[in-house]
């Protein structure tokens, strides 16, 4: 209790005398954005969820081939979700004689329960700015038809159609939905109705292809519930889909998006972490004296470790408590980022972020302060007489093994992600280690060169040398601060704006599916005409897959949805020579040229995950009637969201071509020339026309704000950056003050001093820019090649500005934070205590 | 009280083995005051460090109070130096940031001792060392002279059966100086045996008993 008591009083003491500032900063620092980026996760993760339900139309959506049992809706609205329900099928939609197959849609009130219905009343001119968001459904005896419908039966509004049985008056012209579709399933001509002029219609009876709908939408807390309450009460034929479920394109992108958070906070942390371990040296150092004394008055070893122990608890707790205080602020002003983004009620972030902060905190006080606090309980007494006498092992690596332990178990248990996790902390304790290892050997070489230089570069090698371990340290430390500085602003704009380009504003935004071998020539000319680029073109053959090894495939040997639905449905198959640029090789190795006419082919590995099949399997097809079957060499990863058009199975050339083929393409069209659609259509009746333009306006939506957290996220980075900076700056602050002293005593002028100083800062700090520079690059390499699949392109810049900041800035900083070394007057340093 | 026999201690300076203490045979009787002279590494503060438990003979046998202490653990020579031996050191050795009280009452809390008694022994201390006006001061709001009443305060204050002193009076002028041994001999007066290393004639010629030293042995004993 009496130790207690004293280690409060000391607390206190050291925090006014300034001792405990840096670690204080650097642990408010990584608590912060630990709770941050964990709100932050958990609301932008919301946020981006619910921007990708708006394409939904709902947060989670039961389909059923038949009428859904009621419990479903029932539940829903028990747990205070929003429901609504659709039926969709096929029927023929007639105006006049002239009839047309088309896709109904019956819909009740409240539909899209997320995204937007835009409609227009204007039927000859659309634009933006006669388009309006739909309030309502059609009302009972009306129809809402899409721009497809318009031209082929040449409506206005007021027109009446039938639809099956039902008369039907056109009210209004469809110009987005939301949840429309981008699979082959919704190409005909759409019309909207109201459900309750079902009846009417006649069409919904026993036997017909209709496909049921309940949407659901709400608090996500209550709709996860509700999505495992359904999973396990589905019949046969029923399913569940969410966004991720739904849309690779979106899944693509919010997997980026997380993984480029979730890295770049992990840096700020390991940052503060290499903050806290600095100023945690500095502490003990400042503390050995103390330490010997009590010693000395016969403090036992145990008491000394309590005194500490209680110190650094309290330390801990108060810094990391305003570190949660801090994240929760900041999480604040991220609902503000955020604001545009939902449209719906956030839920209030749960109390679990904070816990994991205040963890965070701990493990990284505890971790990286208790193995040099161990060596401070056992500081020999006799160092009150015999000040060479330090503390043992007390900066070797292992003394800091704990730390890392701690914190790779945090991040692992945090993340989730034990590939991510172990890469960071690999990556860092690597670059630690080399940078240490280049440090040594660098000024080593330097200190040879000494005889070379003169004068101020001349005592300032000298000092490097006699502080050589302290010299590596610094060098390193600083080099970690300045790499969050440079990643800060030269790799994150990179990056940022690679991972924009991915989808330029030319992406391509119309896919043309059908297309016939007699057709590609005249269609060529039509993009002549139209000044525009010809596409490139895609061959596609449609087969069934029917064996795997032999072995007959049937959807109901499959648990999983997906792969069920896999096997139901028709394959795309299209064979090329080259590997397209977004397509990448993760598993065997793609054909050489020479290839041609073998019977091999390329999965995608998501497919091939699904469906369980490896490289060196064999597949077969059934492509119009006739077997097909081919070696699996190698696994694709395909970048869905780069919008162009890609194939799960693609061969070599010579296979496939004697099979029944049709092509597809995809072209940018911008918003303003929408009326070249409607020619296409006219000039080529049979082909189907794909416009994607809403969903990449939605993808790229996600790319600008999840920027915006990014760059939010990286201030986190950047405050961890110069806590390490000031941190390695101060760590030999003592050192000099009584080098300084004695320096003077022997006669030298405050301005040597100074300009050896300036000259050691000099060298340190190209040295740490160096380093800087270096993994900064690395950096963006892993955020590239891992969270972005994107090629980094080393901007060689960075060096010179590595180089340059680093001596500046260092220099400038260093001769700062020596100022008061240099003006206490020598005496009073040497009679201190 | 103190008996040493055949202490030898042996430190490694680089490739060079320096005996700074070579067999020494030493018996100091309770309430004696002894001073240890010599030139500069004839082993005399290695000595003192080893009578403090401040540092291990190599080899030799170490009784105080009949008690065995070279064979006692980390935590047993912890207590044995806070019971029974109180330091003071040429550079006072105070901790910076607690005042001179706080400096007074640390052996104090380090021992256990209630806080209502800690209290009016830490006033007591500093009544009898004339620090009554200085209590709340930090070390580096003291003279010289008012450092070391608080450390002699602060090594006295559990009542130790030794004082040891290593060069008490050299940081400090002439006359403070003379105040400060005034200060240690009334201690000894008042039962305390006191020991005092030093290189100081005048200073070492105050005490009852005289020890010289050279290489590591004793080469004179005289009372």
């Amino acid at each position: 209790m009496n130790i207690m008591k004293l280690s409060f009083r000391m607390l206190r003491r050291d925090w006014r005398a300034g001792e405990l500032r840096v670690l204080v900063i650097a642990l408010i620092i990584a608590v912060g954005g630990m709770t941050t980026v964990g709100f932050f996760a958990d609301r932008v993760q919301m946020a981006l969820s619910r921007q990708g339900n708006q394409l939904l139309g709902a947060d989670l959506i039961i389909f059923s081939d038949h009428p859904l049992a009621a419990h479903y809706a029932d539940e829903a609205k028990r747990l205070g979700l929003n429901v609504s329900t659709a039926l969709k099928f096929p029927s023929m939609t007639a105006k006049g004689e002239f009839s047309l197959l088309t896709e109904i849609k019956a819909v009740t009130a409240g539909y899209p329960l997320r995204g937007e219905l835009r409609i227009s009343e204007d039927f000859s001119n659309v634009s933006p700015k006669t388009t309006q968001v739909a309030n309502s459904i059609p009302s009972p005896g009306s129809a809402w038809v899409d721009e497809k419908l318009m031209v082929r039966l040449d409506l206005k509004r007021g027109d009446a159609i039938e639809v099956g049985a039902a008369n039907l008056v056109v009210s209004a012209l469809i110009t987005q939905e939301p949840d429309y579709s981008i699979g082959f399933l919704n190409l005909r001509p759409r019309v909207l109705i109201n459900a309750a002029d079902l009846p009417a219609t006649g069409l919904v009876q026993e036997g017909s292809r209709i496909s049921y709908r309940l949407l659901v939408s709400g608090e996500s807390g209550e709709v996860e519930n509700f999505r495992k309450w359904a999973q396990s009460r589905l019949m046969l034929g029923e399913r569940i889909e969410g966004i991720r479920d739904a849309r690779p394109e979106i899944k693509a992108a919010l997997e980026r998006a997380e993984k480029f958070l979730s890295l770049t906070a992990l840096a700020s942390v390991v940052l503060a972490a290499a903050a806290a371990a600095l100023a945690v040296r500095r502490f003990t150092q400042r503390h050995l004296d103390g330490c010997a004394v009590m010693r000395c008055l016969g403090a036992s070893q145990g008491a000394m470790l309590r005194l500490y122990l209680y110190h650094f608890l309290t330390l801990g707790l108060i810094a990391s408590g305003l570190g949660c205080l801090l994240g929760f602020a900041a999480q604040e002003a991220l609902t503000f980022f955020l604001s545009g983004l939902v449209e719906a009620e956030l839920p209030w972030p749960s109390v679990w972020p904070a816990v994991h902060g205040l963890l965070t905190g701990m493990v990284l006080l505890l971790g990286f302060a208790l193995p040099p606090l161990l060596n401070l309980r056992s500081v020999p007494a006799l160092r009150v007489l015999r000040r060479d006498i330090g503390m043992p092992n007390s900066f070797s690596i292992t003394g800091y093994a704990l730390g890392l332990i701690a914190l790779s178990a945090l991040f692992l248990w945090k993340a989730g992600d034990v590939r991510l996790g172990a890469s960071v902390i690999g990556g860092f304790i690597a670059a630690i280690a080399v940078f240490g290892l280049l440090g040594f050997l660098l000024l080593k070489a330097l200190s040879h060169m000494r005889s070379q230089t003169a004068g101020a570069w001349r005592y300032g090698l000298a000092s490097i040398r006699r502080r050589a371990t302290s010299s590596v340290v610094q060098a390193v430390s600083l080099g970690l601060g300045l790499m969050a500085l440079l990643a800060l602003t030269l790799i994150r704009d990179d990056m940022l704006q690679n991972w924009r380009s991915t989808l330029p504003p030319d992406a391509p935004n119309h896919f043309l599916i059908n297309i016939q071998v007699d057709q590609l020539r005249p269609l060529a000319a039509f993009f002549d005409q139209h000044d525009m680029e010809r596409p490139p073109v895609f061959p596609m053959v449609r087969g069934r897959l029917t064996e795997i090894n032999g072995e007959p495939v049937a959807s109901d040997e499959y648990a999983d949805i997906r792969a069920k639905r896999l096997v139901e449905r028709e394959f795309n198959l299209s064979w090329t020579d080259e590997l397209q640029s977004d397509n990448e090789i993760v598993k065997g190795r793609w054909w050489k040229s020479g290839e041609r006419g073998k019977a091999e082919l390329s999965l995608e590995e998501d497919i091939a995950k699904t469906l369980g099949i490896e490289v060196g399997d064999t597949m077969t097809y059934d492509v119009a009637g006739t077997p097909f079957s081919a070696k699996v060499t190698s696994l694709r990863k395909v970048n869905w969201d780069s919008f162009r058009v890609n194939f799960f199975v693609v061969t070599p050339p010579g296979v496939l071509e004697n099979y029944p083929a049709s092509y597809v393409t995809s072209f940018h069209l911008p918003p303003e020339q929408i009326e070249v659609t409607n020619e296409l259509i006219k000039a080529f009746p049979n082909l189907l026309v794909l416009d994607v333009a809403n969903i990449i306006s939605q993808v790229q939506k996600v790319i600008e704000q999840v920027t915006n957290a990014v760059e939010f996220v990286f201030l986190f980075t950047l405050l961890a950056g110069l806590a390490v900076l000031y941190a390695a700056i101060v760590s030999t602050q003592d050192e000099r003050i009584h080098e300084a002293a004695i320096f003077r005593t022997l006669g030298a002028r405050r301005g040597q001093l100074a300009r050896a100083w300036a000259a050691e800062f000099a060298i340190l700090g190209g040295l740490a820019g160096l380093f800087a520079a270096a993994g900064a690059s690395a950096l963006g390499y892993v955020i590239g090649e891992y969270a972005l699949h994107l090629a980094y392109t080393f901007n060689p810049w960075i060096w010179l500005t590595g180089l340059l900041t680093g001596m500046v800035g260092v220099t400038a900083a260093g001769l700062m934070g020596t100022r008061a070394a240099l003006s206490t007057p020598p005496l009073m340093t040497l009679r201190k205590i | 009280m103190i008996h040493l026999a055949a202490i030898s201690r042996v430190f490694h300076m680089g490739d060079q083995d320096v005996r700074a203490l070579a067999g020494v045979d030493l018996e100091i009787e309770s309430g004696e005051y002894v001073s240890i002279m010599g030139p500069s590494g004839s082993g005399k503060s290695t000595l003192l460090n080893i009578i403090g438990l401040l540092d291990q003979p190599d080899s030799g046998r170490y009784e105080l109070d009949g008690e065995d202490v070279t064979s006692l653990s980390e935590t047993e020579q912890a207590r044995v130096r806070r019971e029974k031996i109180g330091f003071v050191f040429q550079s006072f050795h105070l901790v910076p940031r607690l005042t001179a009280a706080e400096n007074i009452e640390l052996p104090l809390i380090l021992e256990g001792i209630a806080p209502a008694e800690r209290k009016s022994r830490v006033n007591e201390a500093l009544l009898g060392f004339d620090l009554g006006d200085r209590a709340a001061h930090r070390p580096a709001e003291l003279s010289g002279g008012q450092r070391q009443r608080v450390a002699i305060a602060r090594a006295t204050i559990l009542r130790p059966t030794a004082l040891l002193a290593d060069e008490p009076t050299g940081n400090l002028d002439h006359r403070i100086g003379a105040e400060v041994m005034a200060l240690l001999e009334r201690l000894h007066k008042a039962g305390t045996t006191l020991i005092v290393v030093t290189h100081d004639r005048e200073l070492g010629a105050r005490a009852l008993r005289h020890i010289a030293m050279r290489d590591g042995e004793i080469v004179a004993d005289e009372k």
